[in-house]
């Protein structure tokens, strides 16, 4: 077995990181805004894999959960809404496009002069850490000269990828985790405010009266957040 | 000492095995998705006080129309597949097939049977979310569809699609969550376990179980939610330009969801393959014991829950009128939302307080009033205010 | 097991990538996927790093980054449809009032 697993994870990486690198050129090189949000989407399910390969299944998990299932949808609905078929034949590059490939040719250069092989020696990692939950308790503890002082001790705790994500996320990071949260909160609010839409006056009339309470009450909102 | 060798070889671990067990499941699964389809339209038929399909194959001798699963595949095969040629070909020939891929994934995670039968392919760490995670890319092949078609009323039913299952999308997890609280696990089967060791856990958690259940019916697009394909409005929403196999392949993918969708409620609530009551001498132990057979019979106890759960489905769709998209918009963003975070936060206290029973007595008061409430005696209605109607009091 | 350094590689070509479709793609909607692109590149370094320090930070850091490209995928997106209203268009070069 043991060949195996120790070879598969290398052939899957190769499989997977050249998919995830052809279709995210193809993101980039796709004329149609819908072509390229798939091309995306199978970018981030091929990223997802490979951090299943560095034993972050709870990050693979969120990844898809959040990019394929809430952001990319989100994506395509906009490109629906706007409906690019009725939208001017655009040229698809911009008048930087000689000035914008040097800047990402110098990027990926300077990247690999720092991360060229042999910089980044794999001590191989104690991948136990990545599963273990450390409960704190008081404990007596004898020091080396013989006295005894009541001391915080660790204990860990093998246990799964996302008990522990779990319990360092609420515990040690629950101050930047409620930041997220406020942060999260505010972005809804905003693209709910900028994203409305006021209603013409010939609009005004045809629309059914819930309709109207509802942009009523959003242009309080709005005139509370101006003012 | 040669089996076990056997078993153990690495191909055989990692290739011959979760093939044998995928395409055991993916049996199960598709045997009740053909049987559902006559199933549905039977059941349908007597609710609506009519007949429904009775008589296919009662030449050769088939019963009660029972041909009509095999009649209906052979008719989607052989009909014209027309192919709107106004239409984004490569994202039209994608819509059916995507939804298809995370439908049957899911399969692999889910435990038909106790662990060490056939039944489990793939015990993931993450095993729930993975499933999440999967469920919510079905809805590409919805928005593809609906989009290559180059139609309006495609269109629309994409666009609606596409707004309806990112907002149920939150209180599906969300409903979850409480269950995950008090089992303590992401693994389906240690859910499981535990609600052996203590109760099924619709008991303690009856609001989530409720929340589960109809945002479960508005992923599906069944009938109160089945806004995107509203054939009142949109003719038929995002499949209108679809035909033949294709149509099928639509379908294919809504029942085979609706089966994972009846598999995780089971699992989640309803016990999974143990029975109620200390399983009647039926125990996980036991049936491990019991082998293959063991096995058998876990899920054997497993699909059967799981078929109820599609007749609640086909009940439901029988039962509810559709809800407007506003209407659809509000029951899922200030009632459901509001109502599963107000259960995390219960739950919440009672698991870190101690007493996970006060939820339990909790949720049989609730199961005890709302079966008092349903076994009242009805009220004599007069025949003036049965038809007296909103529009003519106006 | 693929090294470190090939995960740190894949992420610089991913982050490049992405970096020449901000720049270059005139399409806002693209320009955004090309943003999200970047981060995503970002979060395989995290990954790489979590599992090679032994040390889960990297992975909690990506999943805050994660939060913050849907928030910003969300404001973005917003902007976007308000812009095609005031337009008609949703070419970046059309975006040009506050140039003065």
């Amino acid at each position: 077995m043991d060949e195996l697993t120790q070879g598969m994870p290398l052939v899957v990486f190769l499989i997977i990181g050249t998919i995830a690198v052809a279709s995210s050129i193809l993101v980039v090189a796709m004329r149609n805004p819908v072509h390229s949000a798939l091309f995306l989407l199978l970018t981030f399910l091929c990223v997802a894999v490979l951090f299943v390969i560095r034993e972050a299944e709870f990050v693979a998990a969120v990844q898809v959960l959040v990019y394929a299932g809430g952001i990319m949808v989100l994506f395509l609905f906009v490109v629906m809404l706007i409906n690019v078929r009725h939208l001017p034949e655009e040229r698809v590059m911009s008048r930087f496009w000689k000035g914008g490939f040097a800047v990402g040719l110098g990027i990926f250069i300077l990247f690999a002069a720092l991360v060229r092989p042999g910089v980044y020696h794999d001590p191989n990692p104690n991948t136990k850490e990545l599963r273990t939950v450390r409960t704190y308790r008081m404990r007596n503890v004898r020091q080396a000269d013989g006295t005894v002082i009541r001391k915080r001790v660790a204990r860990p705790r093998v246990v799964g990828n996302s008990e522990a994500v779990g319990m360092m996320l609420y515990r040690d990071y629950l101050v930047p985790f409620e930041v997220i949260s406020l942060f999260l909160l505010v972005a809804m609010i905003g693209a709910i405010i900028i994203g409305k839409r006021e209603l013409s006056a010939d609009e005004e009339e045809t629309t059914p009266a819930f309709i109207l309470e509802r942009t009523e009450t959003e242009r309080e909102v709005k005139e509370s957040f101006s003012a | 000492m040669t089996t076990l060798a056997a078993i153990t070889n690495p191909w055989m671990h990692y290739l011959i095995w979760p093939v044998v067990k995928f395409s055991i499941a993916f049996i199960i699964v598709q045997g009740i998705v053909a049987a559902m389809n006559w199933i549905e339209r039977r059941l349908l038929g007597l609710f609506q006080a009519r007949l429904g399909p009775n008589r296919v194959g009662s030449e050769i001798g088939i019963p009660w129309g029972l041909g009509q699963i095999i009649a209906d595949p052979v008719k989607f095969l052989l009909k014209e597949d027309i192919v709107p040629s106004s239409s984004e070909k490569v994202a039209y020939y994608l819509g059916p097939i995507l939804p298809l891929v995370p439908a049957f994934i899911v399969f692999c995670l889910i435990p038909f049977g106790p662990p060490p039968t056939f039944a489990v392919t793939s015990n993931v760490n993450v095993g729930l979310l993975l499933i999440l995670a999967m469920t919510s890319t079905v809805v590409y092949g919805i928005i593809l569809g609906g989009w290559a078609s180059n139609n309006k009323y495609s269109l629309m039913g994409g666009l609606r699609s596409a707004a309806q299952m990112v907002s149920y999308e939150v209180p599906f997890g969300l409903s979850i969550v409480g269950v995950l609280m008090l089992a303590g696990s992401l693994e389906l089967e240690e859910i499981i376990r535990y609600q052996e060791r203590n109760a099924w856990m619709f008991i303690p958690q009856i609001v989530a179980c409720f929340i589960f259940i109809v945002a479960m019916n508005a992923e599906n697009n069944r009938t109160p939610f089945d806004l995107p394909e509203a054939e009142s409005e949109l003719v038929a929403g995002y499949h209108t330009e679809y035909s033949a196999m294709k149509f099928a392949f639509y379908m294919l993918s809504e029942y085979s969801m609706m089966v994972v969708n009846c598999c995780l409620i089971v699992s989640l609530f309803f016990g999974g393959w143990t029975l109620a009551m200390g399983g009647f001498g039926l125990t996980t132990a036991v049936l491990k014991g019991w082998g293959l057979l063991g096995g058998l019979l876990g899920t054997l106890i497993f699909v059967t829950k799981v078929m109820t759960f599609m007749l609640v489905y086909i009940w439901t769709r029988a039962t509810f009128p559709r809800f407007r998209f506003d209407q659809l918009m509000d029951l899922g963003w200030k009632f459901l939302i509001p109502l599963a975070l107000a259960n995390i936060f219960v739950t919440g206290i009672v698991v870190l307080a101690g007493g996970e029973w006060l939820l339990s007595v909790f949720g049989v008061a609730v199961i005890v009033a709302v079966v008092v409430f349903m076994m009242r005696k009805p009220e004599k209605v007069s025949r003036k205010v049965m038809h007296a109607s909103p529009v003519s009091e106006a | 097991m693929p090294s470190t350094e090939a995960y740190l590689m894949l992420s610089a070509t991913l982050f490049a990538i992405g970096l020449v479709g901000v720049v270059v793609r005139r399409n806002m909607i693209t320009v955004l996927m090309c943003v999200e692109l970047m981060l995503n590149a970002v979060n395989i370094n995290l990954v790489a790093f979590s599992h090679r320090l032994a040390s889960l930070e990297g992975q909690i850091f990506a999943i805050f980054v994660i939060a913050i490209a849907a928030g910003e995928a969300a404001v973005g997106l917003a902007i976007i449809i308000q812009l095609y209203r005031a337009k008609s268009s949703i070419n970046v070069d059309e975006a040009r009032t506050l140039n003065g």
